[in-house]
């Protein structure tokens, strides 16, 4: 679970994460108070939430691309302090650049043998051939492929996605699950899931929690075999009907 | 159900739009060449004054003339030296100080309002003060045609610069991009649409701020040769001169489209249509 378990694990690690007693306001608006949270590593876990609850906020703490008012955060042991190259985000907006085409933007960061690298992550997530085309032509479903390629071209020990398939249609949705959950068996990565999809979260993750006025308000185990495609499950109906109750 | 469609383009429909085509392509000349006949008539009917305005055929002539004694590519590569000259230097300081204020709050602050406020004096008014300054020679004519194209590029360029989606510049910090990357792969390209707009505005003030600067004092170039055949009563080949820098003005446009054309395939809007429209 430590750093160093995790580099030994290689790609195929996870990374633990910690919040203790975090702080975060902006100005006077106070969002996330004293805030407490331990995700092992490899741990799938869905954030749920009202809108402006402090989801984004809480995941962008964990990206370091906001800094706490106050209190730790943690990953793999370390004070998070600045982007990570192991921690990766995906956004709601798939935020391709427009003018580099989708093998550019999944190489964004050039390293070496990138264009290889690319490709292969491309062709994983089901983008094969689509190599040289411009982010214009990509229907939602496809952009939010390229963007998660991306992420994962870095091989990621922690990948944290912000509502990326609230504006997808219902279809694509279900594909891009069972999509990153393939990739997350496969993987192994720590990923934190924020969604206002409560059946996306019993569908996906491990463990659901609750946010609510930057409190947890719920923190439960989902404790069903996977892949789910049983929609029915009388389990994960209770388990969505309780944590609709807490949001 | 992409091949399909392509197909569909290229086997269906290559009757219909060769005729439209055609016909959107003259549609444009029509006017233009029933003005030109009208003209002619009136010209050679004695309806108009000939010495005044003279017949698009004796301008062809003096066309044939100037373009046989070499007079005509002459004045005109004299003309064009001074333009790009005057591109060089007002569009490269627009472009270098326009990318310095989009990135560099300081720069911003301690650049951009006052250049605002110049902005606002029209550049031809500067001629006295240029003359007094440089004198009549050539400094001169480069000197107003820089300040004519700085303003253009140097505002779309800051322009572009500043509006480019910051989540994606957020995006790309989160990637590891270092500064140089970024302005490089993001921020320049991602202006560029803008920076042209700059450079198609800046070929237009280029060229009049020629015809204004060469009609002052020249021993060279078209706006010379007006201003010389002018004193002559040579009207044919002061319409000439007007022609010509009419047809300068219009192929930099048409080059600068081109570039935005090549460049910009990435922006839907400048995408070449591969398919007829609906
Ligand atoms: N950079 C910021 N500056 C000021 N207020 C912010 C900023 N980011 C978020 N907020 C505020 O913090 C609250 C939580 O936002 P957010 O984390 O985006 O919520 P959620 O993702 O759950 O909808 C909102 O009230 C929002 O307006
Ligand atoms: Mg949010």
């Amino acid at each position: 679970m430590s750093a160093v378990a995790a580099e030994v694990a290689g790609n195929d690690g996870g990374l633990s994460i910690s919040l203790s007693r975090v702080v975060k306001s902006f100005g006077k608006l106070n969002v996330l108070g004293s805030f407490n949270l331990e995700i092992p590593a490899g741990q799938f876990l869905a954030v749920v939430g009202r809108s402006g609850g402090g989801k984004s906020t809480l995941l962008r703490l964990i990206a370091g691309l906001e800094t706490a008012t106050g209190g730790r955060v943690s990953i793999g042991g370390r004070d998070v302090d600045r982007t990570l190259p192991s921690v990766r985000l995906l956004f709601q907006e798939a935020r391709l650049v427009p003018w580099q085409r989708v093998i550019e933007n999944v190489g964004i960061a050039r390293g070496p043998n990138w264009q290889e690298t690319a490709r292969r992550t491309l062709a994983d997530v089901g983008l094969e051939g689509r190599e040289d085309d411009w982010p214009s032509v990509l229907s939602g479903g496809q952009r939010q492929r390229v963007a998660l390629a991306r992420a994962l071209v870095s091989a990621p020990q922690i990948l944290l996605l912000d509502e990326p398939f609230g504006a997808l249609d219902a279809l694509t949705r279900i594909e891009m699950h069972r999509l990153l959950e393939r990739i997350w068996t496969g993987r192994g990565f720590t990923t934190v899931l924020i969604t206002h999809d409560v059946a996306e979260a019993v569908a996906l993750a491990d463990r659901v929690v609750v946010l609510r006025e930057g409190a947890i308000a719920l923190d439960i185990d989902v404790d069903l075999e996977r892949p789910r495609r049983e929609l029915a499950d009388p389990r994960a109906v209770d388990l969505q009907r309780r944590i609709l109750e807490a949001v | 159900m992409v091949d399909l469609s392509v197909a569909g383009i290229a086997t269906g429909e290559t009757r219909k739009p060769n005729l439209k085509s055609l016909w959107s392509g003259l549609a444009p000349w029509a006017l233009p060449l029933v003005l030109l006949v009208v003209w002619e008539i009136a010209a050679r009917t004695g309806l108009v004054t000939a010495r005044l305005m003279p017949a698009p055929t004796t301008i062809a002539a003096a066309f044939w003339r100037s373009l046989l004694d070499g007079s005509l590519l002459f004045h005109t590569l004299a003309s064009t030296r001074r333009a790009f000259i005057g591109l060089a230097i007002g569009g490269g300081l627009g472009f270098v100080a326009g990318v310095l204020t989009g990135l560099w709050k300081p720069a911003e602050t301690l650049f951009d309002s006052t250049v605002q406020m110049v902005r606002n004096i029209p550049h031809l008014a500067l001629i006295p003060l240029v003359i007094l300054w440089f004198g009549i020679d050539e400094t001169a004519k480069i000197f107003l045609v820089s300040i004519g194209v700085f303003f253009p590029i140097y505002i779309n360029t800051f322009y572009g610069v500043r509006t480019i989606d910051p989540q994606i510049v957020e995006m790309a910090s989160v990637y590891g991009l270092d500064r140089k990357a970024l302005i490089r792969r993001i921020i320049l390209p991602g202006a560029l649409p803008s920076i042209l707009v700059g450079l198609r505005y800046a070929l237009g003030f280029m060229w009049l701020t020629l015809i204004v600067a060469e009609t002052i004092s020249s021993t060279n170039g078209i706006g010379y040769m007006t201003m010389n055949a002018r004193e002559f009563l040579q009207t044919d080949v002061v319409l000439l001169g007007i022609i010509v820098y009419a047809l300068l003005g219009k192929l930099a446009d048409v080059v600068t489209r081109a570039i935005e054309k090549r460049v910009l395939v990435w922006h839907p809007a400048y995408r070449i249509k591969q398919g007829g429209e609906p």
